[in-house]
């Protein structure tokens, strides 16, 4: 009696509360605090090289502030809001996001209910199709479309780079809501018909608000994914007036001499998807889980 | 771009995705397709189309007017830049995802259920966040040469130094006119065989200042019967005014010096100098000659070049491994999470130690999430660019070449040739067409439940 019970609570452990058990809890959690410390370090070196003097970053490293924590200065975070440059290139960050996550929700939630809910010839097969597309990479689309903007004007705009981000991530978007979309229950969209609800009425009212999770986790994806992204901006955007991450790539070359640049520039670029990956962690996750690893 | 399709398909057949309804309003076609346009138009102009655009212009020569056939991808494998792209990309397929599954492995297993897991977790997962720019100017300081400045090679120094001890004065050598003469490798020997009963002075200058903190004035030493004896000093008096080959009043001593008295070649006896820089070798030293090995001095070791053309790409494999553990992490945990319980404790009832249900049990459950995770992580790798461009320095950027980064220098940057560019593209899409095919696959199962 006493060994199934015994057995009962054994089996509801894990082997890390095993080893934790064996060992005291000691050794896994010095191992766990010292690899957590390891992970850390390099941004920690970021941040307290971008809080230094370029001449103290050329001539020590960064843990000498903790015997000299006077070098601490925030003089570097003074100079880059005086960099025009850099501060516009925040702008033209958030100005190529934000719309290139907005379209990705609407216009992928759009075709997502279309494909859940609507009849039409060959719907699985253009299904099929946006499915397929998935994992195609966006290499192959830089040579035509660079060719293609050029040739209707949007070449080095902030419209062209909206467009690409928006249209590699339609097959996932797509994918996403589709899928969510086709979970919700068929009474709730036959009530909102018997009101009589038009097609554009019953997906804003009811099928958009139903998918608010779904949407979260690929607005956030989105919104991430954009943010970060170089390689696009460094083709598609107006090289005059670029996104942090080609504004700060042009400065990498002469990496020493650009550190008080660099450092802090790449902290700031840092702090909007380290609040949003702080505020909606869950939503972030449950975006990974689904797939969303572009 | 997106290579989730297969952790996305697998979550979804794993859900059990519902068919799609019916529709429930007898929607007209045109309806549908007024929902459908917008997707379709930007899929089409500019996910499509493109396909089919870069697969006519790999079979075109760099102005694109002349149709070389498949002379562009035979290119991709005689080309000395692009073969190094190509072994580079197939070290980062192999190693990148396997070091980052078996981190992300452990991490989930050792966290599962530990109060302070998600904590870990959180820290590990965190740059996943950033962009690959950041990382890569974070891993710029890292990887820094100067051990004073780059944390690497100021732990693999400090670790270095630990284990073989630094010279104790580098770059000293014999004062000139001395008997001490180079004798190759670093080494410094007497000219003269020493006879015991007789005290053998050891000269040298340029030592740094730093070495000498806290060294005592140098005593001559005393001629003893039986025994080679002398003393080793820095030959200089600051300001001048000391006499060369002479121990002068101020004249420091040189501790902790290594002396080998050498015989036909062999060393018979060895000595250290004291604090006073006085030494003493024993009495079958006699008819030997003094030699001061280079290990006294070496340049102070100066750690890894990290980013040097030999280490450059494991180097930049290790700043990704640092951004996608966490990924691997995340989805091995929920996989963890979902594993029978039941079946760990049958096994523990079996007999069956900690270790062996982990590698007979708990992976092998795991496999699904494990291939999943390999793949994604694979499909991703293939792409990689922005962290080798960002973290490679122009002088070993050649040795660290992909194919994602040839593939912007063919089209947009350095050495434009769009046929080339094309036909890399296409080649990166061959590769992932494997995966692409059994996402269509799984859906098409799906349907047929």
């Amino acid at each position: 009696m006493t060994a199934v019970a015994d057995g009962a609570v054994r089996a509801r452990q894990s082997l890390a509360a095993r080893i934790a058990a064996r060992t005291g809890g000691g050794a896994l959690r010095v191992f766990l605090i010292l690899v957590g410390l390891f992970w850390l370090m390099p941004t920690v070196g970021l941040l307290i090289s971008s809080l230094r003097d370029p001449a103290d970053v050329a001539e020590s490293g960064w843990w000498e502030v903790f015997v000299k924590p006077a070098q601490l200065t925030w003089s570097g975070y003074g100079n880059l809001l005086g960099n025009a440059k850099i501060m516009d290139s925040l702008w033209t960050t958030a100005l190529i996001t934000v719309p290139a996550t907005v379209l990705v929700v609407v216009i992928g939630s759009l075709a997502g209910y279309a494909f859940a809910w609507m009849d039409f010839p060959g719907r699985d097969t253009w299904f099929m199709v946006v499915v397929g597309l998935l994992v195609v990479p966006v290499q192959v689309a830089l040579i035509p479309v660079a060719k293609l903007f050029g040739a209707v004007g949007l070449f080095e705009t902030t419209a062209g780079v909206v467009l690409f981000h928006t249209a590699f991530g339609l097959p996932f978007a797509v994918f996403l809501l589709r899928n969510f979309f086709a979970e919700i229950p068929r009474e709730l969209l036959e009530a909102a018909r018997l009101d009589g609800a038009s097609e554009l009425r019953l997906f804003t009212r009811v099928v958009m608000p139903l998918g608010g999770p779904a949407i979260a986790s690929l607005g956030i994806f989105q919104f991430l994914w954009v943010w970060n992204d170089m390689l696009i901006a460094l083709i598609f955007a107006d090289s005059g007036n670029p996104p942090i991450t080609v504004a700060l790539q042009q400065e990498v070359r002469q990496f020493g001499n650009n550190i008080d640049v660099l450092a802090p520039g790449a902290f700031v670029s840092m702090i909007i998807p380290l609040v949003v990956f702080f505020a909606f962690q869950r939503q972030f996750v449950s975006g990974v889980m689904a797939g969303a690893v572009k | 771009m997106t290579s989730g399709g297969t952790a996305a398909a697998a979550q979804a057949s794993r859900k059990g995705a519902k068919k799609p309804g019916k529709s429930v309003m007898g929607t007209r076609p045109w309806i549908a397709g007024a929902f459908l346009l917008p997707a379709l138009l930007l899929l089409g102009a500019l996910v499509v189309y493109p396909i089919g655009y870069s697969v006519w212009r790999s079979l075109f020569d760099a102005p694109g007017s002349g149709f070389v056939g498949l002379d562009n991808y035979a290119e991709l494998f005689s080309d000395d830049r692009i073969r190094t792209a190509l072994k580079n990309n197939i070290i980062w397929v192999v190693v990148a995802p396997t070091v980052a599954t078996a981190l992300g492995l452990i991490f989930a297993v050792l966290t599962e259920r530990v109060r302070w897991g998600t904590a870990f977790k959180l820290v590990v997962f965190m740059p996943m966040a950033i962009s690959m720019l950041a990382a890569g100017i974070i891993f710029r300081l890292v990887y820094e040469q100067d051990p004073e400045r780059g944390v690497a090679n100021a732990v693999w120094v400090s670790v270095h130094d630990t284990f073989a001890e630094p010279a104790p004065y580098p770059g000293a050598n014999p004062r000139p006119n001395s008997d001490l003469k180079a004798t190759g490798g670093g080494a410094f020997t007497t000219k003269a065989a020493a006879k015991t009963g007789t005290a053998v002075s050891l000269p040298l200058v340029a030592v740094q200042p730093g070495d000498l903190k806290g060294a005592q004035r140098a005593v001559a030493a005393e001629p003893r019967p039986g025994q080679i004896t002398g003393t080793a000093w820095l030959d200089f008096t600051r300001g001048g005014g000391g006499t060369p080959n002479r121990i002068d009043k101020q004249e420091k001593a040189l501790a902790g010096l290594k002396i080998e008295a050498v015989k036909d070649g062999k060393v018979v006896a060895t000595a250290t100098t004291d604090a006073d820089g006085t030494y003493a070798l024993p009495a079958h030293a006699e008819g030997a000659h003094l030699r001061l090995p280079a290990s006294n001095f070496a340049e102070a070791y100066n750690g890894v070049d990290w980013l040097g053309p030999a280490l450059v790409t494991p180097a930049i494999i290790g700043s990704y491994v640092w951004m996608w553990a966490g990924f691997a992490m995340v989805l091995i945990a929920a996989g963890l999470a979902s594993v029978p319980r039941e079946l760990l404790e049958a096994a523990r009832v079996d007999g069956a130690n900690e270790w062996q249900v982990f590698r007979r049990v708990t992976v092998p459950l795991l496999a699904p999430v494990l291939v999943v995770v390999l793949v994604t992580l694979m499909i991703n790798v293939l792409k990689i660019f922005d962290l080798v461009y960002i973290i490679a320095p122009g002088a070993s950027q050649d040795e660290a070449n992909v194919l994602a980064l040839q593939l912007y220098q063919s089209s947009f940057g350095t050495d434009v040739n769009q046929g080339i560019g094309s036909a890399i593209a296409v080649f990166l899409l061959l590769l992932v067409l494997p995966v692409m095919i059994v996402n269509l696959r799984r859906l098409r199962k799906e349907r047929q439940r």
